[in-house]
C-alpha cells in the first residue's frame, strides 16, 4: 500500500503542506474561499514539527497494526478493505480521544468546532497523489510503496 | 548616525484580496522582509529590507505578491544617475568598500547581441537535426602537430594502421559546454552535488573554484575540474589526483588583479574542514599566486602538477579578459599550459567590491577574439584549447563563442539561475533565500538537490538541442567545422574596428 | 492443529471454539481466530441480549448524545459475516473441564475444544443498608441505562457514589439529563487512582462550575426511604444528603463466579500466561476479566482498560487458532471528559518516594496540567489535562522505556513534538517515517 513518506533533509518548514491539506478538506476546495469565507476553517490533517533548522510534516502512518484501531471505544476507527486506509467514521465517533492517548506518532486530532470527533490524515482518496506530496514545492514528500 | 538616506529599492505590493495571512512569506525570506501583526491579524511587509529575490512572490500561494521597483524619482540627471547617488549615500554612511555579488550589470555592449549567424540556402542545404546525427563531441587539450601512424601490410592483403603519436591528456565532453569555477563556501554543498551531478549524466565537467573539494564529492572524480587558486585552499595529493583536470586561477573575469573573498560568516565547519581554515575566519585570497611572479615561474607550476599528476590530466590556467589577453594567452600556451580559459567582463562572484566588478576586464567576445586570432598566427593555436566564460546567457552566445575560436564555453550564471537564483545580487551577505549562495542551515535545506540536478540536466539538454538546430540550419553536422568559423558570423551595429577586432564581416556583405 | 503441505502448523478446521462473553475481548477474538480458520465452529454466549456494543456509550445514550442505531461495536453483519453462532441472554452457570462442556441457565450443553473466557467485570456492591431499594443502580449495562432512563424522567436529584472514571461519567451524563447531581467520594479528591491533588484541583473546579456537587472523604452509610423508595442518603459523619435515585459506581472487579468451581487458577482475576492461556489446557481468558502483567508495576494486576481487553483477546484468539504469539505486558492508559475538559493518563501517575523525577506545568487559568514522572531517565507515567494533543507520543515514550533525559524539558512545553523523539528511536516496528 503507497503510504507518503519524509525526507526530513529537504523540508525547509514552508508549511504550505499544511495549507493545501486544510484547503483539500474545505468545503469549497478553493484556496481563498477555505480561508476568507469558511467559518469555521477546514482543519489541516497533517502537524509540521520544528526544532531549530529541523523540521518534517508527519501526518498518520495508516499502520499495519493500528494503535488506534485497538483503542477506538465505538469502531469508528476502522481500516478500509478496499484501500487498508485507516479511516475513522465521524458518524460514529464520539470523541472520547483513547486514539490520541496510544498514537506513538501523535497524528491525531480534535476537531471540536462543530461536533466533537477525531480527524487525522486520509491520504486524499479522491486525488491521484495526496494533495501534501503533489504540493511540496522542495519534494519533502513522497508517496510510495515500500 | 541617525538619520539614514537610504530608501526602498523595492517594494512589495500586496493584493490583500488574494491574500490569507497564511505566513509563508513570513516564514521563507531570510531578510525579514514580512511579518505577522497579531493585533491587526495581518501580515505586513517592511519594502526596506527587501532585495528583490522573489521567493516570497514565487512560493505564494495565491499569487498576492508583486515586487516591483520603488518608484522614488530623482529629478531627471544624465550624470548623476539614482545608483549613482545610492552608491554615495551608502559610503557616507558605512565608510567601507561596496560589496556587491553576481557579474557586471553596467550598461557595456554586449557582442553577443549584435552578431548573426548565417544558415544554408540551395546551395549548401541545412540538415535536420532529428533526422540526422550531429557531433557536438568535444575534446580539450593539446592536439598534435601530426599525427603519425605505422602502416604495416600482413599476409592477408589487408592494412594495420597503428598511431605512433603520443596523445596529450583530453578531456571528452558530449557538449561543448562545462560548468563553470564556483566555490563550495560561497555556494551551498546541495548545489555542488547538483552541478556534480548534472556533469555526470551530460558526459560533461564541473569546476570545484577555490574551495577545495568536499570529501563526499570525491566519487564524481571524473567528472569534476579542481582549482589551484592563489590561495591554494584544500589543495593535496588526493585533491589533483582524483580529478579530471587541474585549473590553475590565475584570475576571474568579475575581479581581475584582485584574489578570492568569502566572508567568514559562510565559513562553517564543513567549509573550514574542506578548506583547511579556521572556522569564522574570512577566506581571502591573495591577488598573485606568491610563487607566480613571471611566465617561468607559471611554467613551473604547470610541470609541477603534471609531475604530481604523472601527466595524465591536462592542467588548465585560467586567466581574466583584460587589456593584454592576448600576449598572456600565447605566453601560456608556450609555458606548457593544455587549456586556456578565458574569463570575461560579465563573469559572476559571490563576492566582489562593486567598483573592480563593474569597471575591471573586457568583454569575452573581443578577448576571445584576439587570443584565437594571435594563437592561430603564432602557429599555436592546435597546443592548447580556449575555453571562454562570463556571462553566457543561451545557447545562440555558445554558438557565436564557437564560432568565434572558442572550443567549449563555461556557464556559472545560467547553472545558478536554472537552480532558481533570481539575481538579487545580495550572495555576499549570506542569506540567500533560494539555499544557493548561503551556508545556514536552514536556508540550504532549500534545494533539493535532485531537483537542481534535474534542472540542469535539462537546462543543458535544452540549449545543445538548440545548438543543434542552428548548427543543421547552417549545414554543418559537427561542431568541429563551426569552430574558428567566423565567415559564419556577421556583425550588426558595430564600428569599424570592432569588426575588424572581431574579424567578423559586417550584415550586408557577402563572402 | 495438523502440518499442511509446507509443513506449517495449521488449524485442522474441526476445532469448536466456544467465548464466553460478547464485548471488545470477545469481538477481537473473533476476528483473530476467523482471520485463520474460517471453518471450524465458533459459538458465542453473552449474558446480555444485544450485538456487541460500546459499554462507555451507555452515559452518551443517557443523555442523548448517542442513538440507539449507534451504540453497535460492530455493524449488524458482522455474526453472519464471520460465522457465528451467537446465544443471547444466556448466562453460563457452569464449566466442566473435563468434559469441555460449558452449561447454560437454560440447562444447555455447549461442547467446546478451546474455550475462552471474556465476560469482564463486575460492579463493587458495597453492602450498606438500603441498597437493595428500587432506584440504587450500578452503571454497567445498556438494560440498567435504559431502565434509569425511565426513571429520571420524573425524579430531580441524583447521588453518585464514587468519583472514578464511571462515577464522573454518570455525574456528566445524569446532569446533562436535567438533573441536580451530588457525588460522594471516598478520599479526598476524585479520580483518587491517576490524579494527584493540583490536576485534581482543577477537575473539582470544573465540577463545581458545571453545577455539580462534590463530598470528599466521606462515604455513604446509608441508604433510607419508605419501603423501597429512595428519598436520601447518610454520610459517615451523619450528613444527610436528600436524593430520589442512588448509582453505585465505586469500581468494577473481575467477574470470578463462573471460573471458581471449575478449577481456574485465580488471585484478583483470572491468572494467565504470556499466550493468554489459564492454568487449564484449551481454556483461555482475556479482557477485564484476567489479571496480567503490567511492565510499569512490575507486577500481575487486573487492568480494565479497552484497548488492553482488544490486544488480549486478539492474542488469545490468534494462539486458539493454533498461531503462538505473545502478550508483552500492558500499562493503565485513561481518556476521559468531563463536561469537554480532556484528561490523559498513562502509566503511573502517583508516586510517594523521592527517587522519582517529576516534573510539572500548571496553569489553573487555562485549566492546564502536564506531569510526568521519570525513573533513571525514563518516563513511566504522565498526566495530561486539556492540553492532550500528542498524548500519544508520551504513550509511545513509556511503552518503549526511551531515555527522555536530553529533552524532558522539552516534553512538558506546548511545542512538544514527535521531531524531538531521538532518530534513531523514531517507532519503527510500527511505520517508519523516511523511505
Amino acid at each position: 500500500m503507497k503510504r507518503i513518506y519524509i525526507k526530513e533533509e529537504y523540508c525547509m518548514g514552508c508549511r504550505l503542506c499544511e495549507i493545501h491539506c486544510l484547503v483539500a478538506h474545505s468545503k469549497s476546495k478553493k484556496i481563498i474561499k477555505a480561508y476568507k469565507e469558511e467559518f469555521p476553517r477546514a482543519l489541516p490533517r497533517l502537524i509540521v514539527e520544528q526544532k531549530g533548522p529541523f523540521s518534517f510534516a508527519l501526518q498518520c502512518r495508516h499502520c499495519e497494526d493500528a494503535p488506534c484501531i485497538k483503542a477506538c471505544l465505538t469502531g469508528a476507527m476502522h481500516r478500509e478493505k478496499k484501500t487498508g486506509i485507516v479511516s475513522c467514521n465521524q458518524d460514529k465517533c464520539i470523541g472520547c480521544w483513547m486514539c490520541i492517548m496510544v498514537c506513538p506518532f501523535g497524528v491525531i486530532l480534535r476537531d471540536i468546532k462543530e461536533k466533537k470527533v477525531a480527524t487525522k490524515c486520509d491520504l486524499c482518496p479522491d486525488e491521484d497523489i495526496p494533495v501534501c506530496v503533489a504540493k511540496c514545492p522542495n519534494e519533502a514528500l513522497v508517496y510510495e510503496e515500500k | 548616525m541617525k538619520l539614514s538616506f537610504l530608501y526602498p529599492e523595492f517594494q512589495v505590493i500586496r493584493d490583500e484580496s488574494k491574500c490569507i495571512q497564511c505566513e509563508v512569506c513570513v516564514r521563507q525570506c531570510a531578510f525579514g522582509v514580512h511579518t505577522y501583526d497579531k493585533d491587526e491579524k495581518k501580515v505586513t511587509s517592511d519594502n526596506l529590507k527587501c532585495v528583490g529575490c522573489h521567493r516570497c512572490a514565487t512560493l505564494c500561494p495565491t499569487q498576492a505578491l508583486i515586487i516591483s521597483r520603488y518608484p522614488q524619482d530623482f529629478r531627471e540627471n544624465y550624470n548623476w544617475r539614482k545608483d549613482v547617488i545610492r552608491d554615495i549615500f551608502k559610503q557616507s554612511e558605512s565608510g567601507g568598500v561596496l560589496l556587491t555579488s553576481m557579474g557586471c550589470d553596467k550598461e557595456y555592449p554586449i557582442y553577443w547581441d549584435k552578431l548573426l549567424l548565417d544558415a544554408s540556402q540551395v546551395t549548401n542545404p541545412s540538415i535536420d537535426p532529428l533526422r540526422e546525427p550531429m557531433e557536438l563531441r568535444t575534446y580539450l587539450g593539446n592536439k598534435p602537430e601530426k599525427l603519425e601512424f605505422s602502416v604495416k601490410n600482413n599476409s592477408q592483403a589487408t592494412v594495420n594502421y597503428k598511431l605512433l603519436t603520443k596523445l596529450s591528456p583530453q578531456l571528452e565532453l558530449e557538449t561543448p559546454i562545462m560548468f563553470s569555477a564556483m566555490s563550495y563556501g560561497s555556494i551551498s554543498y546541495n548545489v555542488c552535488l547538483a552541478l556534480a551531478q548534472a556533469a555526470k549524466i551530460l558526459g560533461i565537467y564541473y569546476n570545484t573554484g577555490e574551495g577545495g573539494l568536499h570529501k563526499d564529492l570525491y566519487k564524481f572524480g571524473k567528472n569534476t575540474i579542481v582549482q589551484v587558486a592563489s590561495g591554494r585552499f584544500g589543495v593535496h595529493s588526493d585533491y589533483l589526483n582524483v580529478a579530471a583536470a587541474i585549473e590553475i586561477k590565475i584570475g576571474q573575469g568579475a575581479k581581475p588583479g584582485i584574489g578570492g573573498h568569502l566572508p567568514g560568516e559562510k565559513v562553517s565547519k564543513e567549509i573550514s574542514e574542506t578548506r583547511m581554515i579556521p572556522e569564522g575566519t574570512d577566506a581571502i585570497s591573495p591577488a598573485p599566486h606568491h610563487d607566480i611572479y613571471s611566465i617561468e615561474d607559471l611554467s613551473q607550476l604547470i610541470f609541477a602538477l603534471k609531475e604530481a599528476t604523472c601527466y595524465t590530466k591536462p592542467i588548465i590556467v585560467k586567466i581574466a579578459a583584460v587589456h593584454n589577453s592576448a600576449s598572456i594567452a600565447s605566453g601560456m600556451v608556450r609555458a606548457g599550459a593544455d587549456i586556456i580559459a578565458l574569463d570575461g567582463v560579465r563573469g559572476g562572484t559571490g563576492a566582489a567590491p562593486t567598483r573592480i566588478r563593474d569597471n575591471v576586464g573586457i568583454p569575452i567576445e573581443l578577448a576571445l577574439a584576439s587570443v584565437d586570432e594571435r594563437l592561430r598566427k603564432e602557429g599555436i593555436r592546435h597546443r592548447a584549447s580556449i575555453v571562454i566564460a562570463g556571462g553566457i546567457r543561451n545557447s545562440a552566445d555558445v554558438v557565436k563563442a564557437i564560432a568565434l575560436g572558442a572550443d567549449a564555453v563555461y556557464i556559472a550564471t545560467s547553472a545558478l539561475i536554472a537552480c532558481g537564483c533570481h539575481l538579487c545580487q545580495k550572495c555576499y551577505t549570506g542569506k540567500c533565500n533560494w539555499g544557493i549562495a548561503t551556508q545556514d542551515p536552514y536556508l540550504m535545506k532549500r534545494i533539493n538537490p535532485d531537483i537542481a540536478t534535474e534542472r540542469l540536466v535539462n537546462l543543458i539538454h535544452a540549449w545543445s538541442l538548440e545548438i543543434k538546430e542552428m548548427l543543421g540550419g547552417m549545414g554543418i553536422n559537427a561542431i568541429e567545422s563551426l569552430r574558428g568559423n567566423r565567415l559564419r558570423l556577421r556583425g550588426i551595429g558595430l564600428t569599424d574596428t570592432e569588426l575588424k577586432l572581431l574579424g567578423v564581416k559586417p550584415a550586408g556583405e557577402s563572402l | 492443529m495438523k502440518r499442511n503441505n509446507k509443513g506449517k502448523l495449521v488449524p485442522n478446521f474441526t476445532e469448536k471454539y466456544v467465548i464466553i462473553g460478547n464485548s471488545v475481548a470477545a469481538i477481537s477474538a473473533i476476528e483473530s481466530i476467523r482471520e485463520r480458520d474460517k471453518i471450524s465452529l465458533l459459538t458465542v454466549v453473552s449474558k446480555e441480549p444485544y450485538f456487541a456494543y460500546s459499554r462507555p456509550l451507555i452515559s452518551y445514550y443517557l443523555e442523548g448524545k448517542v442513538k440507539p442505531e449507534k451504540m453497535y461495536y460492530r455493524d449488524k453483519q458482522f455474526y453472519q459475516e464471520n460465522n457465528v453462532e451467537l446465544i443471547l441472554g444466556q448466562e453460563v452457570v457452569k464449566i466442566l473441564p473435563e468434559e469441555k462442556n460449558i452449561i447454560l441457565s437454560n440447562k444447555k450443553k455447549i461442547n467446546y475444544t478451546k474455550l475462552l473466557i471474556a465476560c469482564g467485570g463486575k460492579p463493587i456492591v458495597p453492602q450498606i443498608k438500603g441498597v437493595d431499594k428500587e432506584n440504587v443502580f450500578t452503571f454497567t449495562t445498556w438494560d440498567e441505562i435504559k431502565h434509569l432512563e425511565n426513571v429520571i424522567k420524573k425524579k430531580k436529584e441524583v447521588v453518585v457514589i464514587g468519583a472514578g472514571m464511571i462515577g464522573l461519567k454518570a455525574a456528566e451524563s445524569l446532569t446533562n439529563a436535567g438533573l441536580k447531581v451530588t457525588i460522594i467520594e471516598l478520599a479526598d479528591r476524585v479520580l483518587s487512582t491517576v490524579l494527584d491533588k493540583k490536576s485534581a484541583s482543577i477537575l473539582h473546579q470544573h465540577l463545581k462550575e458545571n453545577k455539580v456537587e462534590l463530598i470528599t472523604e466521606n462515604t455513604v452509610e446509608e441508604i433510607t426511604g419508605k419501603g423501597m423508595m429512595v428519598d436520601g442518603v447518610i454520610l459517615k459523619n451523619g450528613k444527610r444528603v436528600k436524593t430520589d435515585i442512588v448509582v453505585i459506581a465505586i469500581g468494577i472487579i473481575p467477574n470470578l463466579d463462573l471460573v471458581k468451581s471449575a478449577g481456574i487458577k485465580t488471585n484478583k482475576g483470572i491468572l494467565v500466561n504470556e499466550f493468554m492461556q489459564t492454568n487449564i489446557e484449551n481454556i483461555y481468558a482475556a479482557g477485564d476479566v484476567t489479571e496480567t502483567w503490567d511492565f510499569l508495576y512490575k507486577q500481575n494486576r487486573p487492568i480494565p482498560i479497552w484497548p488492553l481487553a482488544y490486544e488480549q483477546g486478539k492474542i488469545a484468539g490468534t494462539n486458539m487458532a493454533g498461531e503462538k504469539i505473545s502478550y508483552h505486558g500492558g500499562l493503565s492508559l485513561n481518556s476521559i471528559e468531563v463536561f469537554n475538559l480532556p484528561l490523559i493518563t498513562a502509566g503511573i501517575t502517583t508516586v510517594e518516594k523521592d527517587t522519582y523525577e517529576i516534573l510539572v506545568k500548571f496553569q489553573p487559568e487555562r485549566k492546564m496540567y502536564k506531569k510526568i514522572i521519570i525513573e533513571n531517565g525514563k518516563i513511566i507515567g504522565s498526566i495530561l489535562i486539556n492540553n492532550i494533543e500528542r498524548a500519544g507520543i508520551i504513550t509511545g515514550l513509556i511503552k518503549d522505556q526511551l531515555d527522555v533525559s536530553n529533552f524532558k524539558n522539552e516534553i512538558l512545553e506546548d511545542t512538544f513534538g514527535y521531531i524531538y523523539v531521538p532518530k534513531e528511536y523514531r517507532s519503527k516496528e510500527i511505520m517508519p517515517l523516511e523511505v
